[in-house]
């Protein structure tokens, strides 16, 4: 009964601040906004016993991506990012895709099966603690997945670095940004 | 029902002695830093102004409130409410001996690092919502220092999970034993001295304090704030530094254990090893001058994170081998 009204609760709270998060005016509110959406997303694993996402989730999500987000808020002038063209004329199309997609995600619900199954039924889960379940799956079973996710990571690592390097290492293209910028 | 209630009631009596510990924390830094600088410190209110800080309290509550009318008023207010809330709720997980402790939770350490990193927000929020340029360049620093920090300070005290094999504070704190070379300070001296210093940073603390540096950014981030939510601004940052210093002995120092057992008062060696580390963190703010801002960066990424890293791998290897 508790898990129910709890799972209402941050039902209501994800859809609530998710709308907010995309109305408001202040890009920092809508930050903030997203913020307590994450909390509310932590509180859902919860439900599920999943006590390691929902701690990864915050630490994660709201310690350090969203923190970002502020960074790039703070960092770029928001009166001129407004300006930006639009990348579709009209408005309606993007509500139809949007509105699609809501009907394609509702059209998937009736394949959910409920109850348990796989090799880690809840009991289980809750006797070796969430977090040995996740690594002793995530090193073995799914290994090269894992690695293959470390990998692209590493990639994207050194792209940034390269990007970020080659500025510092050519003044005159750092001039040539400037000029472009006045 | 009265479960909840004698949870209510624990709740209660944990808030107000970390309260009075956090008043009295002012008064030990007052004190040790005043004898340190060869003067008496705190000596009118009381004996050897032992009342100051309830004097202080008073004061701060009964001072005038300003918020900037050019501030982002609901974010101007929370601010100060996120840095205390997210600090004190990491009080719930920190066990004080065997069975004290709020919520004996199996991602204890993860949670609290959860809650230090989401008590950055209030400091930017701060900075952010005061509309000035001395909070704002605060609140920026703090932001990078915090996630910079946050890092070293995690992979610190993954050389402690790999030991323990379990992120249940209680059950670290029992992985170590008893005996005084049971302590995790022995095979995880390099971990401990990241920590050392990733918890300086993240408790915006002498040599870190770049966030609120008087000589150049006034007070930082909490410029603008006056009465109860600058007091707030302040409780926060030393619940931070007891939470930090309890994490410290908990993982490296054995936590609740001690040489012999105190009847009727079992959190007496904690509470003697968070104040060590309080101490630790009065020295430093006595004794060393700030860092410029790039060599923290500097020091964050080159030195604690590498050398935090190959922790990790040492403890590995050794550990592969051992068992």
């Amino acid at each position: 009964m508790f898990t129910q009204i709890f799972f209402c609760y941050c039902a209501v709270m994800i859809i609530g601040t998710g709308l907010l998060a995309i109305t408001m005016r202040n890009p920092v509110h809508s930050v903030l906004m997203v913020l307590v959406l994450f909390f509310h997303m932590a509180g859902l694993y919860l439900t599920l016993q999943a006590e390691f996402l929902a701690a990864v989730q915050i630490i994660v999500y709201a310690g350090a991506i969203l923190v970002l987000y502020l960074f790039v808020l703070f960092l770029v002038s928001l009166r001129e990012e407004v300006l930006i063209e639009r990348y579709v004329d009209s408005a309606w199309i993007g509500r139809i895709f949007a509105g699609g997609l809501a009907v394609a995600l509702i059209g998937i619900l009736p394949t959910f099966i409920l109850g348990e199954k796989g090799n880690w039924p809840l009991a289980r889960v809750q006797e070796v603690t969430h977090t040995k379940a996740m690594g002793q799956e995530m090193y073995t079973t799914f290994i090269l997945p894992f690695e293959i996710a470390g990998l692209i990571l590493l990639v994207a690592v050194i792209g940034g670095l390269v990007l970020a390097k080659r500025n510092a290492a050519d003044p005159a293209l750092q001039t040539d940004e400037r000029e472009i910028q006045k | 029902m009265m479960q909840v209630l004698i949870l209510f009631i624990q709740i209660l009596v944990l808030f107000a002695i970390v309260m009075l510990h956090v008043a009295y924390a002012t008064y030990f830094e007052r004190k040790i830093i005043g004898h340190m600088q060869v003067r008496m410190g705190p000596m009118r209110v009381g004996y050897h102004g032992l009342l100051q800080p309830i004097a202080d309290g008073i004061k701060s509550f009964f001072k005038e409130d300003i918020i900037p009318e050019q501030a982002d008023k609901a974010a101007f207010r929370a601010a100060p409410i996120i840095c205390l809330v997210a600090m004190m709720t990491s009080l719930a997980v920190l066990p004080f001996a065997k069975g004290w402790v709020l919520a004996d939770i199996n991602i204890g350490l993860l949670f609290i690092f959860a809650m230090s990193s989401l008590a950055s927000y209030g400091v930017i929020l701060a900075g952010w919502a005061s509309n000035s340029k001395f909070t704002f360049l605060g609140g920026m620093r703090s932001m990078a220092q915090v996630i910079s920090y946050e890092i070293a300070m995690g992979l610190s005290l993954v050389g402690v999970m790999m030991l323990s094999g379990t992120l249940n504070l209680t059950e670290i704190v029992e992985a170590q034993g008893t005996s005084f070379t049971g302590m995790y300070i022995f095979p995880q001296i390099l971990a401990f001295f990241v920590f050392c210093i990733a918890m300086l940073a993240e408790t915006n603390r002498v040599p870190f304090d770049l966030p609120e540096a008087e000589t150049e950014l006034v007070s930082g981030y909490c410029t603008e704030y006056s009465g109860m939510r600058y007091a707030i601004f302040f409780m926060a940052e030393y619940i931070g530094m007891m939470v930090m210093a309890a994490i410290g002995t908990i993982c490296f120092l054995g936590g609740w254990n001690g040489p012999f057992v105190i009847p009727f008062f079992p959190p007496f060696w904690l509470i003697l090893k968070i104040y060590v580390f309080m101490f630790f963190f009065i020295w430093i703010r006595a004794t060393l001058p700030r860092y410029r801002y790039d060599q923290l960066m500097e020091l964050g990424w080159k030195l604690l994170i590498p050398l935090a890293l190959a922790n990790i791998v040492l403890t590995g290897i050794i550990k592969a081998f051992t068992s």
